[in-house]
């Protein structure tokens, strides 16, 4: 079943046409990548689905709910969760309250202790600094904040931007065993990323942007034996 | 000492007038980091209001101070109203065109008070009639004692209020990250609205504690007293509610400190050296940390 589809998107910023006729789907349960060059464009669509940027034509929906026509701040109560590009903490905020941000929309207090708890089970790094400003935190920690923020909405669909941005081969490795982990308790994922390498190896399938336009898509164990892909993004 | 602790009585129920005021400041900066130049002028609004409401309790039969309530809601009508109409236009235009409609937004004002209320001052009924109260020889005024419990509780109700409730940490996060705050279901523009809503609010109990020791409404009573308390704010460390609060305090004890054992005619040009050379020595004022600018 189609959860979230995109058809014939374009973006502009002004007189710069940034996505063209972009098509893309994501079924209920599947982990969907997108990957692609700095600047293809990639953040612009996840920016689109969640209304942070408006677009000139085409259609977003999700579950039958046209997302074009949704403020940004009505998103997360569609069960849809945006980790942004940049972790986009509350910096001068502790971490226990940015979680309680991540769950702005729920009102039962019970059930935000409880998934307070849930986010403190997965990563206990966080538990050990809950008093902490999340700003004094490292990026590997500011990452799983942003998650585990997200995860206080218990979301169906979770858009990930660039998790693996600015953090060392290690942090990327356990970030993304955190998304394959997310994905096996059965949130749908769709993720962004420009290591791609690392996203197509957890993905069912993934899209290849390029300067804007869909330029590849398929299975992702194909397109990881494909030689273009292998030649443009995976330096062999 | 009689005269020493008349003064600090004296002070504090100044300093606790400033501190409300600069609560307003501090407030509305904390949340949207614009300083709202026309706040003092809520002030005048709210001065005017019990001049009109005040004799209309006392005819009802009810207590005076009542009249703050009027007071309060025609402030938080009039904030709300500059805020749709002037600042929320201009927002993301830059600090610079925030500041200059401010500063246009408090000449309209008095402005349009001068057409209304014309340029004589009013003088707005005895709003608390409570007996002096006679501590070491020294006469206190207990309703210098009522204004200063009132700075307090609202400094406590509002540090409380940001800290703790959900919709307190929501203003809190607005200025923080406002992309991060979207995404989390925070109505941005609702958050403002509201905040410059609190902080008119707090603007009509202020009027009530300055009309009760100074009882006279004029259309330019908001400019000094707002200039007063933006730099009680700064002091405290703008942006900082418990600064705001220590701000105005220091402020209205320097001034009263220095008009009765200094020299009268100089209390404001020495408070304020004063004031200079504290932002000289620490900038972000007394309570701020030193962050630079976020962009």
């Amino acid at each position: 079943m189609e959860m979230l589809k995109i058809s014939d998107l374009n973006v502009s910023y002004g007189a710069i046409h940034a996505i063209h006729d972009v098509a893309m789907s994501v079924h209920k349960g599947e982990l969907v990548s997108l990957i692609g060059a700095n600047g293809a464009g990639k953040t612009t669509i996840l920016h689109t689905i969640t209304g942070l940027c408006k677009a000139t034509s085409g259609s977003v929906v999700l579950n039958e709910i046209n997302l074009l026509k949704t403020d940004a701040s009505d998103i997360i109560k569609l069960g849809m969760a945006h980790v942004p590009e940049g972790r986009h903490v509350f910096p001068e905020m502790t971490v226990e309250e940015n979680l309680e941000m991540g769950a702005y929309c729920v009102k039962e207090k019970n059930l935000i202790a409880e998934r307070i708890e849930d986010v403190y089970h997965r990563f206990p790094r966080l538990k050990e600094r809950f008093r902490q400003a999340a700003g004094t935190l490292s990026g590997g920690e500011q990452q799983m904040l942003a998650v585990g923020r997200a995860l206080m909405s218990a979301p169906s669909i979770l858009l990930m931007d660039e998790p693996s941005m600015g953090l060392s081969p290690i942090l990327v490795e356990q970030i993304f065993d955190i998304i394959k982990e997310v994905h096996e308790q059965g949130i749908t994922v769709l993720l962004v990323e420009q290591n791609a390498r690392m996203a197509l190896s957890i993905s069912d399938r993934a899209y290849v942007l390029e300067v804007g336009r869909i330029s590849m898509s398929g299975q992702a164990k194909d397109l990881l034996q494909d030689d273009r892909v292998r030649k443009a993004y995976l330096g062999q | 000492m009689s005269l020493l602790i008349q003064s600090i009585v004296n002070g504090l129920n100044q300093g606790a007038v400033y501190a409300l005021v600069a609560l307003g400041y501090t407030m509305v900066y904390g949340i949207i980091r614009m300083i709202n130049f026309a706040h003092g002028d809520f002030i005048m609004v709210g001065s005017y209001t019990l001049f009109y409401t005040v004799p209309l309790m006392v005819l009802a039969g009810m207590p005076a101070w009542m009249a703050v309530i009027l007071a309060i809601i025609v402030c938080i009508g009039v904030g709300i109203a500059v805020e749709q109409i002037a600042y929320k236009p201009v927002r993301g235009a830059g600090s610079m065109t925030a500041l200059i409609t401010a500063l246009a937004m408090s000449l309209l004002l008095e402005n349009l008070a001068l057409v209304l209320f014309g340029a004589n001052p009013k003088s707005v009924p005895a709003i608390f009639n409570l007996p002096m109260i006679e501590f070491l020889g020294a006469k206190i005024q207990s309703k210098y004692l009522i204004t200063l419990a009132i700075g307090v509780i609202m400094m406590l109700a509002l540090q409380v209020f940001i800290k703790k409730t959900r919709i307190g940490k929501a203003m809190r996060a607005v200025p923080q990250d406002k992309q991060a705050a979207t995404l989390s279901g925070i109505k941005v523009d609702r958050i403002i609205t509201l905040t410059f809503a609190i902080g008119s609010g707090l603007a009509g109990v202020a009027a009530l504690m300055y009309c009760s020791t100074y009882p006279r409404a004029t259309t330019e009573m908001g400019t000094m007293l707002g200039l007063k308390a933006f730099i009680a704010a700064v002091l405290g460390g703008i942006g900082i509610i418990p600064g705001a609060m220590i701000g105005g305090l220091i402020v209205g004890l320097l001034e009263i400190f220095i008009k009765v054992y200094i020299a009268p005619g100089w209390y404001e040009a020495i408070t304020y050296m004063i004031l200079i050379v504290v932002l000289l020595v620490k900038p972000t004022g007394l309570l701020g940390k030193n962050i630079g600018e976020k962009v």
